[in-house]
């Protein structure tokens, strides 16, 4: 039995069986996860998922960070003074349909259909580099209106934490135009397949930070 | 059921996270999950970004009323996106997401618990500034 079925208390005394190198799902695929190891496709989606975990709980650091901070304007602006909804509002927008377009890709690789998943990886990555843009457009302007991150440690922490997400994003979208050369080039193949599935993952958990930065940041930034 | 049952049951398999169920699953239905999710996010967010423009809520009570949308649309997310559900085949999914989830709330809470309590607890600003000269 493997620690990873061990792990999970479960009772497993079929003989092991060798590893079946993540074959895409599939009633054979099902029953041998069930007998032997798991699969590597399940495997690596677990350890990448374990990664995303921490990658949360490093955000969720400067989050603190951020809301002990936010009233320590240093007589600067706050974030009434600096945040522009509108902006947020497309932010927002784009990445919820660029996260709706990853997952169809998804689909795409599973149905082994390149229209689906060229189209849908496109579109993600124009609603990504669109969000960007906005992004950068606004942390442009506050450095322009002397709102930069050495102004005020409330404007540390926000740098700092949007800053990161946004650094997340652009990892992200090299990361997407990788995966598509790699299935151009080399097909579905059980090991690019994986790979897909863990940018899928990253670029879900991408949009459930922001959904967290939204509120805590802008939406509490404005209201108060 | 017997270990024999067991071993040839799919509901027992794992599924990684991203994944869809092992079985049963074609495209179209895996579209209108995806589908339902958008919508859902949607309309959280929607409703999120309208509470903070209008003063519908009770204003003392809006952090809590938008810490509440994030976090059911932060479920949302997790469960038609990232597709981690209750079933069998997620248990270690489900048992990674509560152990971070429990640090992440030991990190933020205990962070604004000890710097709240210390700011009531620090000597005023110009105290400190005069015992500094």
């Amino acid at each position: 039995m493997s620690a990873f079925q061990a792990a999970a208390g479960r009772d497993v005394s079929a003989p092991v069986g060798h590893d079946s190198g993540g074959a895409w799902g599939g009633p054979h695929m099902a029953e041998h996860a069930a007998r032997g190891p798991a699969s590597k496709r399940i495997i690596s989606g677990y350890g990448f998922w374990i990664f995303l975990l921490s990658d949360i709980i490093m955000f969720s650091a400067f989050f603190a960070a951020y809301v002990v901070l936010v009233g320590n304007t240093a007589g600067g602006p706050s974030g009434a003074d600096l945040f522009n909804l509108r902006n947020v509002e497309l932010e927002t927008a784009c990445l919820l349909l660029s996260s709706f377009t990853c997952g169809l890709s998804s689909i795409g690789a599973r149905t082994r259909s390149g229209l689906w998943f060229h189209g849908a990886m496109a579109a993600t990555f124009v609603l990504g580099a669109a969000f960007l843009a906005i992004e950068i457009h606004e942390f442009a302007g506050m450095v322009a209106r002397g709102a930069g991150p050495t102004r005020s440690a409330f404007l540390s922490a926000f740098f700092t934490l949007v800053g990161c997400h946004g650094v997340h994003v652009t990892a992200g979208l090299l990361w997407l135009l990788t995966m598509m050369a790699q299935v151009l080039a080399k097909g579905y193949r059980a090991d690019i397949l994986r790979r897909v599935l863990c940018f899928n993952l990253f670029w879900h958990t991408l949009d459930i930070i922001w959904v967290a930065l939204f509120t805590v940041v802008y939406l509490m930034g404005v209201v108060q | 059921m017997s270990h024999a049952d067991r071993a040839n049951d799919p509901s027992y398999a794992d599924a990684a996270p991203g994944d869809e169920r092992l079985y049963g699953d074609e495209p179209a239905e895996s579209v209108g999950s995806y589908l339902i999710g958008l919508g859902f996010a949607a309309l959280l967010t929607v409703v999120s970004f309208f509470i903070a423009h209008t003063t519908l809520v009770w204003t003392p009570s809006l952090p809590v009323a938008l810490v509440v949308l994030a976090i059911a649309q932060m479920g949302v997310h997790l469960v038609f996106f990232l597709k981690i559900t209750t079933g069998p085949d997620n248990v270690n999914n489900v048992m990674a997401l509560a152990f971070g989830v429990l640090i992440v709330l030991l990190l933020i809470v205990g962070s604004l618990w000890i710097m709240t309590h210390l700011n009531h607890n620090m000597m005023p600003m110009d105290q400190i500034m005069q015992m500094q000269r």
